[in-house]
C-alpha cells in the first residue's frame, strides 16, 4: 500500500526516530558552480572531506559563455568557475568543465550519461532537480547548507512529505506538447498548489510521453511548489537508459530492471490529495504574467485583473501586467516579441531542438527578432549537429550556440535588455529573470519557433 | 548557527505576494563565492524605485519582514536567506513560503513564521500607521505578539529545538555515522557510481 515515492523514500531511510526527520541516503549529488562554493568552504573550515566523491559529479553551466568555449569575459563569473575547478580538484570530485563533451546544464548532463536511474535519490543545489523525477527517482533541489551536509555525510534529514497524484485524463490534442500540459496544470493549481507534497504524474498521456517530454513535466514541478515530481518507470524509461555510460550492464542490468519494475504505486495506495487535468481541453499554452501560474491558452486574450476573485491574485495580476507592458483584453497572438530563446533544462534536449527545427525548416526568423538556440548540453549539441539541425537554425537566421543555462537566467552575457520581450522555452517568467527589465513569455519549442517566424506569439498551425 | 529564542523588533510591510527568490536577490549577485555581504543585492531591482518600502527611512531599523503569500518561491538559492540576514532581518512572516526557501532559512537562523493572511493584514496596517511599532516573535512559546494581539504559529518540534539550541545539522547527523556506514554496506550493486 505504498506510492511510488514512498517506496523510494523507504528504501533510503538510514535512520528514523519519532519526532525527528528521517535521515535519507543520497545516491547521487549533482553540483554546479553557483550554489557550491560556500558549501566547500564550510567543509574546509570544519576539516571535513567529501564522504562519497564517487556519488558526486559537477558541471559548469550557469555562468558559461555560449558564443565560445574559451573565454569567460566577466571576471566574477570566471572566478566562480575557477573556484569550482579548484574545489573539485581539492576534494576529488569529478567535473565536466567548459569544453568537455559531457558538459551542460546539470539536469541534462545527469540523465544523458545514465546517472539518473529509477528508484534513486538525487539532490542538487538547484530547484529544477525535480527533472530527474521523470525516471522514477526521488529528486529535489536543496540549498547550499544542505549541499554541504550531503557532501559531508551523503545523507539529508528530511521530513516525510505528503503524497499527491496528478491524473492526466482525456486525449491529447494534435500540436500539444508536454510543456503545454505542465503550463496548463500550473495555471490550474497555482504556484503554491504543490507545496508540501511529492507528486506523481500519472495517466495514459504520461505513459505515452517520451523521456524528454516527461522530463519537461517533472522539471516544472517546483514551479507549482511541489517538492518533487515523479513518473513511474516503464519500458520507455528502460529503453532510454539501456547502453548509456553509467547504466548497469549485464547481470546488474537485469537485476536493476527487475527492481525498477516494482517501482509503481500500489493499487490500494492512498494519496493525500488528487488533482486531475483534462488534457483534451489543453491547447498551446503561454504565460502572460510574471509567475508560471499566470498563463493562458494562446487562443485567449490577456485577462482582466478584475476577473480574479482572490485579492492577492488580482493585485499580482495588476502588477504583472504593468511590468509586462500588456493590456487586459489584448489578444495573446498580437503580442510582439524581440527575442526567442530555445534551450534550458526544461526544453533544451534533442527532441525539443528537433521540434523547433521542424517548424523553422524552410522558413526565416522575422526581421527584428533575435533567436537563440542553446542546446542543453555539449552532447545534445553534437547530436543535433549530426542530424543537421544546426543548419536548419542558422539558415533560418537563428543563432546556434554552445551549451549552458544561458538566457534561462542570464548569469552569462545572454540577457534581455530592459523592456525587451521574449518567448522562451525555459521555466521562469519572474521579473528580471532573463535580464533586468526583461519580459518573459514561457512557451513550448514549437510555439517558440512559430513565434520567431511571425514575430508575434504564434503556434505552428498559424504558419502558412 | 546562533541560538534563536525570541526576537522583538519593528516590522516592514511588504504588500506583495509571490515574492520569488529571483526578486529577493537577482542572479547577477549569485556569482560571488563568499557567504556574507549580500545585502546590496536584496530586492535590488525593486529598490531602484524610491517609493519601495525598504527605501523608506522610517523602516531603517526594522528587523522583521512581513510579506504576502508564497514568499520565497522559485530558485533554491540560499543567497536569498543570506541577503535578508545580511540586511538585518531576523524574521520573515508570511502566510506561505516556498519549501526550499523555508528549509534554507531555518538552517541559517532566519526564522520564517507562517501566519494567516488576516494576521498579516493586521501587521501590515499596524506597521504602516506606526513604523516603529514593535512585534515580538517568541519561538519558545511559538507565538507572535503585537500590541494587544497574539497569534500562535506552527513549527515542528525538531526545527524549533535546533533553532533554540543553535545546533548544526552536520554535527547532529555525524552522531549517526555508524548507521550511514551500515546503510552503505547494503546498497545494491547496480546503483551508479561516477568514478
Ligand atoms: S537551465 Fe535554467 S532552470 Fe535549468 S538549471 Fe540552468 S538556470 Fe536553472
Amino acid at each position: 500500500m505504498k506510492t511510488l515515492a514512498q517506496k523510494v523514500w523507504d528504501a533510503h531511510v538510514v535512520r528514523s526516530a519519532a519526532g525527528e526527520p528521517d535521515l535519507l541516503y543520497i545516491d547521487l549529488h549533482l553540483l554546479h558552480e553557483v550554489t557550491s562554493p560556500q558549501a566547500f568552504d564550510g567543509l574546509r573550515m570544519a576539516g571535513r572531506p567529501v564522504r562519497r566523491p564517487d556519488l558526486t559529479i559537477a558541471t559548469e553551466d550557469h555562468n558559461t559563455p555560449t558564443d565560445n568555449l574559451l573565454t569567460i569575459a566577466d571576471p566574477v563569473s570566471r572566478t566562480q568557475i575557477e573556484t569550482l575547478r579548484r574545489n573539485c580538484a581539492e576534494f576529488g570530485v569529478k567535473l565536466h568543465p567548459l569544453g568537455d563533451p559531457e558538459q551542460g546544464v546539470v539536469h541534462v548532463m545527469g540523465p544523458q550519461q545514465g546517472l539518473t536511474q529509477p528508484g534513486t535519490t538525487i539532490v542538487c543545489g538547484d530547484s529544477h532537480t525535480s527533472t530527474h523525477g521523470a525516471f522514477g527517482a526521488l529528486a529535489f533541489g536543496i540549498g547550499t547548507s544542505e549541499v554541504e551536509h550531503v557532501l559531508a555525510t551523503q545523507t539529508l534529514p528530511q521530513a516525510r512529505p505528503k503524497q499527491m497524484a496528478v491524473n492526466f485524463v482525456g486525449e491529447l490534442q494534435p500540436g500539444v506538447t508536454a510543456k503545454d500540459l505542465i503550463l496548463a496544470l500550473i495555471a490550474q493549481v497555482g504556484t503554491g498548489g504543490g507545496r508540501g507534497y511529492v507528486v506523481e504524474y500519472r495517466g495514459p498521456v504520461i505513459e505515452q510521453l517520451s523521456m524528454e517530454g516527461r522530463m519537461t513535466i517533472s522539471n516544472m514541478s517546483i514551479e507549482w511548489g511541489a517538492k518533487a515530481g515523479l513518473i513511474a518507470p516503464d519500458e520507455t524509461t528502460f529503453a532510454w537508459l539501456k547502453g548509456r555510460r553509467f547504466a548497469p550492464q549485464g547481470d546488474a542490468w537485469d537485476a536493476a530492471v527487475e527492481y525498477w519494475r516494482t517501482l509503481r504505486t500500489d493499487e490500494d495506495a492512498v494519496f493525500d490529495r488528487e488533482v486531475t487535468l483534462d488534457v483534451s481541453q489543453v491547447t498551446p499554452f503561454v504565460t502572460w504574467g510574471t509567475n508560471p501560474g499566470q498563463g493562458a491558452p494562446l487562443d485567449a486574450a490577456i485577462p482582466d485583473p478584475e476577473s480574479f476573485v482572490d485579492e492577492a491574485e488580482k493585485a499580482a495580476a495588476e502588477r504583472a501586467l504593468a511590468y509586462m507592458g500588456l493590456t487586459p483584453g489584448q489578444k495573446l497572438r498580437e503580442v510582439e516579441v524581440d527575442v526567442v530563446f530555445v534551450g534550458s533544462c526544461t526544453n533544451g534536449r534533442l527532441e525539443d531542438l528537433r521540434a523547433a527545427a521542424g517548424v523553422l525548416k524552410g522558413r526565416k526568423v522575422a526581421d527584428g527578432v533575435r533567436m537563440l538556440v542553446v542546446p542543453g548540453s555539449a552532447a545534445v549539441r553534437a547530436a543535433a549537429e549530426a542530424e543537421g539541425l544546426d543548419q536548419v537554425f542558422t539558415e533560418a537566421g537563428a543563432e546556434w550556440r554552445f551549451a549552458g543555462c544561458s538566457m534561462c537566467l542570464g548569469m552569462n552575457p545572454d540577457t534581455l535588455k530592459p523592456g525587451q520581450r521574449s518567448a522562451s522555452t525555459s521555466n521562469r517568467n519572474f521579473e528580471g529573470r532573463q535580464g533586468k527589465g526583461g519580459r518573459t513569455h514561457l512557451v513550448s519549442p514549437p510555439v517558440a519557433a512559430a513565434t520567431a517566424v511571425v514575430g508575434r506569439l504564434a503556434a505552428p498551425a498559424d504558419l502558412v | 548557527m546562533d541560538k534563536f529564542t525570541s526576537h522583538t523588533g519593528a516590522a516592514v510591510p511588504l504588500r506583495r505576494s509571490n515574492v520569488d527568490t529571483d526578486q529577493i536577490i537577482p542572479a547577477v549577485y549569485l556569482k560571488r563565492v563568499t557567504r556574507t555581504g549580500f545585502e546590496d543585492g536584496l530586492f535590488s531591482a525593486w529598490r531602484e524605485d524610491p517609493a519601495f518600502v525598504l527605501n523608506d527611512p522610517a523602516y531603517a531599523e526594522a528587523s522583521i519582514l512581513v510579506a504576502g503569500p508564497e514568499f520565497g518561491t522559485g530558485s533554491s538559492r540560499e543567497h536569498a536567506v543570506w541577503a535578508l540576514r545580511d540586511w538585518g532581518f531576523r524574521v520573515v512572516i508570511a502566510p506561505r513560503f516556498g519549501d526550499i526557501f523555508r528549509g534554507n532559512s531555518l538552517k541559517q537562523g532566519l526564522l520564517t513564521v507562517e501566519l494567516p493572511i488576516d494576521a498579516v493584514e493586521s501587521l501590515w496596517a499596524r506597521s504602516e500607521s506606526d513604523p516603529t511599532a514593535e512585534v515580538t516573535v517568541d519561538l519558545a512559546a511559538r507565538e507572535v505578539r503585537a500590541g494587544a494581539s497574539t497569534w500562535a504559529f506552527e513549527l515542528d518540534d525538531f526545527s524549533r529545538w535546533r533553532l533554540l539550541e543553535g545546533l548544526d545539522d552536520i554535527g547532529l547527523t555525524l552522531l549517526h555515522a555508524d548507521a550511514i556506514t551500515a546503510f552503505e554496506a547494503a546498497r545494491p550493486v547496480y546503483q551508479p557510481v561516477v568514478a
